[in-house]
Parts: C-alpha cells; sequence; structure tokens
C-alpha cells in the first residue's frame, strides 16, 4: 500500500467532503476534524441528559394523568438521545465515563439554556415549543453533517425532537387558550424564555469562534445568525396565533428583507450563563453529580456480577 | 353496597396502586444510577400512568356522578386511596426502590394473571395489557435482586436491608378485603389471598439465587385498603395534586 503524505491525506479527505461523501468512524481523518467532533457531540449529548432535569422537575407536579405520560415519555426520549449520542462519540475513540466527569468538573459544556429555571407548568411549554423548537432549527441540518453516525444519530434525534416542539406548543396553545390565570401563566413564561432561546443559536457568526473550520468540514452547515434569523421567523407568527406577545419592542416585519427585525441579544447574561453564573448552573450539575455518587455502588455491583457469572449466559429465573 | 358500586371501588384499588407507584417511579427521572436505569425507570413509571389511567376510566363509567379520571386522581384525599401500603413507601435508593417493585410485580403477575378470566370483560381486557407489562416489569426487578445480592458486598448488604425493611408490607397485598364478597362471588374480581402461597415461592427462589436471607418477621403492617396510610401518603399526594388544587376547574 502506498504511504501518503499528511498534506495528501487532508486532500483526499477534504475531496470526499467537497463531494458529500459521508465520513465513517474507520476512515483517516484529521485529528483537528475528531476533536471538534468529540467535543460537538458530547457537547450535545450532555445537553440531552443535564436537559432531563428542568422537565424532570415538574413530572411528580404534571397537572393531568395525560400530561404526565407525555412528560415521562418525552424525558425519556431525551435519555435515549443522550445515550446514542455518546454512542456517537465513542466510534470516534471518546471515553463516556471520562466524558462525563469532564461534564462534573465544568471542562465540558452542554446548552446554556438549560441552568434556566422552570418555575410553572408552562416552562413545560416553552421548551417544547421555543427550546425543542430552536433545537430543531439547529439539528436539522446536521442530519446531512459529514460524520456518518453523527448524521444518522441526528435523523432519529430530528423526527422525535418536532414530536417534542408539537407537544410543547400544544401545552403553551392550551394556557393561551385557558382561564385568565392560565394565559397569565403562558404569557409569563414567554417573557422568561424567549431571549435565552435566541441565544441558544450561539454567538453572531463574527464573534463565533469554531463556526468557520466546522462550515468547511460540513460539520456545520448553516450559520448562527441565518439560524435565528429562521427561528425567529417561524416562531412570532406562532405567538401571534395564539394570541402571546413577543417581549421584544424592536420586533417587526421587514418587508424589504422579508424577515423580522428583532432586538440586540443581552450577550452578557449568555456569557455569564456559559461562564457558570446563571440561575441554575450549580443545581444542574449538582444533581448529575449526586446521580453518579449515589449509583457508584450500583454500577460497581453490575461489574462484580457480570463477572461473576461470565459463563452462563442469562441469569436464571424460574417461571412462576 | 350495590354490585357496580364495589366494582368501582375495586377498581379504583388497582388503579391506586399503578398511579403512587407510577408517581414513585417517575420521581427517579433523570437521576438514575446509569442511563439505561434512567430509561428503565421511566418507562416503567410510564406503564403503570398508563394502567391507572385505564382503570380510572373505566371506573368513571360505573361512578353515580360525572366523574373524569383526572378528578380520580388529582382531587381525592388521602384516605380515599385505596392502595397498598408498599408503594407509596419513599424510593430511599435504588435498592428500596427495586425491592419494593421486585415484591408488587411479583404479586401483579399473579393477580392479572387470574384477573384475566374476570367475567367483566373490561376488566380482563385491562388485565391481558397490563400483564404483558407486568412481565417485563417482573424480569426486570427480578433480575436487579439477584445482581445487587450477588453483586458486591455492599450492594448485598443494601438490597438485603431493603428487601427486610419492606417485607412488613407485603402480607397486606394478600389480605381479602370483605367489602368485596359480591365481586368475587359473582367472578368478577379474584381471592388475593389464593396467591400468596405462589408468590411465596417465587420470591424465595430469586431471593435463594441472589444468595439472599429470606426474610420472617412476622409483623406486618395494614391499612391501605382501608384508606389507612403511613405519613409517606401525604407528601405524595401534596406534590401530584398540587396543580389541580392550586388551580381548580382550569383544562390542561
Amino acid at each position: 500500500m502506498e504511504k501518503l503524505s499528511i498534506d495528501e491525506l487532508e486532500k483526499r479527505f477534504q475531496a470526499k467532503i467537497d463531494a458529500d461523501i459521508k465520513i465513517e468512524p474507520n476512515d483517516w481523518m484529521p485529528e483537528a476534524y475528531r476533536k471538534t467532533l468529540i467535543r460537538q457531540i458530547s457537547q450535545h449529548a450532555h445537553s440531552e441528559i443535564v436537559g432531563m432535569l428542568p422537565e424532570g422537575n415538574w413530572i411528580t407536579r404534571a397537572p393531568s394523568l395525560k400530561r404526565k405520560a407525555v412528560l415521562l415519555a418525552k424525558v425519556q426520549d431525551e435519555a435515549g438521545h443522550g445515550l446514542y449520542l455518546y454512542s456517537a462519540a465513542e466510534t470516534l475513540g471518546m471515553d463516556r465515563e471520562q466524558s462525563i466527569d469532564d461534564l462534573h468538573s465544568g471542562k465540558a459544556k452542554y446548552s446554556s439554556i438549560f441552568n434556566y429555571p422552570t418555575l410553572t407548568w408552562a416552562d413545560m411549554g416553552s421548551i417544547g415549543w421555543l427550546v425543542d423548537g430552536a433545537a430543531i432549527m439547529n439539528q436539522v441540518p446536521l442530519c446531512r453533517c459529514s460524520y456518518g453516525p453523527y448524521a444518522r444519530a441526528m435523523v432519529r434525534v430530528c423526527k422525535e425532537e418536532s414530536f417534542h416542539q408539537r407537544q410543547g406548543f400544544e401545552i403553551i396553545s392550551t394556557l393561551a387558550n385557558g382561564t385568565p390565570e392560565q394565559k397569565a401563566m403562558a404569557q409569563e413564561s414567554l417573557n422568561r424564555w424567549w431571549w435565552p432561546a435566541l441565544m441558544m443559536f450561539g454567538p453572531s457568526d463574527k464573534d463565533s469562534t469554531h463556526s468557520e473550520q466546522s462550515m468547511k468540514w460540513k460539520i456545520k452547515r448553516v450559520s448562527n445568525d441565518d439560524l435565528r434569523q429562521q427561528f425567529v421567523d417561524v416562531t412570532v407568527p406562532q405567538a401571534e396565533m395564539i394570541g402571546l406577545t413577543v417581549p421584544d419592542k424592536d420586533l417587526k416585519w421587514n418587508e424589504e428583507r422579508g424577515h423580522y427585525d428583532f432586538g440586540v441579544i443581552n450577550w452578557d447574561e449568555f456569557n455569564q450563563v456559559v461562564q457558570g453564573n446563571g440561575p441554575c448552573n450549580f443545581e444542574r450539575i449538582e444533581a448529575r453529580k449526586k446521580a453518579k455518587e449515589n449509583g457508584m455502588w450500583v454500577r460497581e455491583a453490575a461489574l462484580a456480577f457480570a463477572e461473576k457469572r461470565k459463563n452462563k449466559i442469562d441469569i436464571k429465573i424460574k417461571e412462576i | 353496597m350495590n354490585t357496580k358500586n364495589q366494582l368501582y371501588n375495586y377498581i379504583l384499588e388497582i388503579a391506586d396502586d399503578s398511579l403512587i407507584l407510577g408517581q414513585r417511579l417517575s420521581e427517579w427521572c433523570g437521576h438514575g444510577p446509569i442511563l439505561e436505569e434512567d430509561i428503565a425507570l421511566t418507562n416503567i413509571a410510564l406503564d403503570f400512568i398508563g394502567q391507572a389511567n385505564n382503570l380510572y376510566e373505566y371506573a368513571a363509567t360505573l361512578s353515580e356522578n360525572k366523574i373524569t379520571p383526572d378528578q380520580l386522581a388529582f382531587l381525592r384525599v388521602d384516605n380515599d386511596f385505596k392502595n397498598a401500603l408498599l408503594v407509596e413507601q419513599p424510593n430511599r435508593d435504588f435498592a428500596y426502590t427495586l425491592a419494593r417493585q421486585f415484591y408488587f410485580d411479583a404479586f401483579r403477575k399473579l393477580f392479572f394473571e387470574k384477573l384475566i378470566d374476570s367475567k367483566d370483560e373490561q376488566l380482563s381486557a385491562i388485565a391481558e395489557k397490563s400483564l404483558k407489562e407486568t412481565k417485563y416489569h417482573l424480569k426486570h426487578s427480578s433480575e436487579w435482586i439477584i445482581r445487587l445480592g450477588d453483586g458486591t458486598e455492599e450492594s448485598h448488604n443494601r438490597i438485603q436491608t431493603a428487601i427486610d425493611f419492606l417485607w412488613k408490607y407485603t402480607n397486606e397485598l394478600f389480605e381479602d378485603n370483605q367489602a368485596y364478597t359480591e365481586i368475587l362471588d359473582l367472578e368478577l374480581g379474584i381471592s388475593v389471598s389464593a396467591l400468596k402461597s405462589t408468590w411465596l415461592e417465587y420470591v424465595h427462589s430469586i431471593l435463594t439465587e441472589a444468595t439472599l436471607t429470606i426474610p420472617n418477621s412476622p409483623f406486618s403492617q395494614t391499612g391501605g385498603r382501608k384508606g389507612i396510610h403511613t405519613e409517606h401518603l401525604g407528601y405524595l399526594l401534596a406534590e401530584m395534586q398540587y396543580m389541580q388544587r392550586a388551580f381548580p376547574n382550569s383544562t390542561w
């Protein structure tokens, strides 16, 4: 087999990407591409897992049996997303335990949105409608991402997220059409979640550190600002339809651009939350650490048991 | 009490077991010891909430008052609930949760297997659907009892403690309720006392496989079926019913 120089390998790699051929786990890839993907996919996986907490917060208080069941199913989906995203990252050589430790130490990040508290039932609506809505905008282009396992995981994630978005909108519109108290609850929730949702698309293109290279590698396919604009354009009419007001005095339709103009995002707040000073950063990581610590003996038991019984294929359970 | 009334109460009892245990399990969501187990516990919680909903829906059709499944779940007070004391016990840790689940699943499997023969078609259909889920639940909890029992010294001690502690709540599951004599006579419901020996045999076999000691304390706690609960239920209901209490007469 001919021995290729790094330059030549990189050239062939980029040619594959330019031709929209998927990169698979055993293919040669530049170290930086691998690292970028590991960072992005594990961040995404962590977001799914931490993201279970704000909604999990309302499962025991859901207002009806139907809502309780749907919310349970939804949070369970998120755990599932976390599971196959960790698996996708493992195909790149990431170690799941190490990655989780990085999350707990603050070295690895997760989506900042989950550092905001869920204070009312309406927040279950806002999270589905706005947060999952924004996530879908971010994730649909990832179904065409150059790395095969990630792209394929995203196809399934997006299908489920789209169901989540619809159920969130259904919660919020039920409230918006409900009693005056319920309507006020919906509006108050929108007021709190609107701006953090817009921040989910990340810094403006001119300030984004990772964007340019990621676009070239087709890990990222649409810019932060374009996705944000798309989200605003889709969501504002939905708010109007159910009689809620988007909390932005500068929001207005721009006929010439064919888009909504919207106000300036408070990036100081965003940076504060990313740096760990959001309302719930401490609580979210604390809960994850506790789950890991409290579960340690269970995992040790499972390993010890597997070792003891490795010659028996199945645990024998007598039928009654 | 006429037959319809008896049947209504009989179904509520089964539904309450499912709802309260489902509520307890749902507290684990996001906090499980392993991601796979987080998913499993949430899934089982979901099955129980589904069972409760099916049963309340059916009970509502038998009620003399116009009542909805949500009203049954969220607007009754502590002593209206007829669930067994076992299912309202707090999660404490994974060992207590799984011990509680194991005892209950083993009972529930036998219960639904017999309830399928109910002369009441609706109840028989619900039993058949629920049995499928319950078989999976029992496999899951039995495997964990064995794994924890025969895992490490720590897991062995933890699960043994939980198994011993919860033992006193198991006998109640097999107490025939005198209020339902007609239901039993008409073969709409089943005698739970008849299930006990098979249950014991199964529990013994799993605990033995798990290298655990079989509890033999003769003391037991009872009262749930009469609406006399442990202190834990009040808090569970306060949390679960909060929205319906704080915002009455609203649609969600």
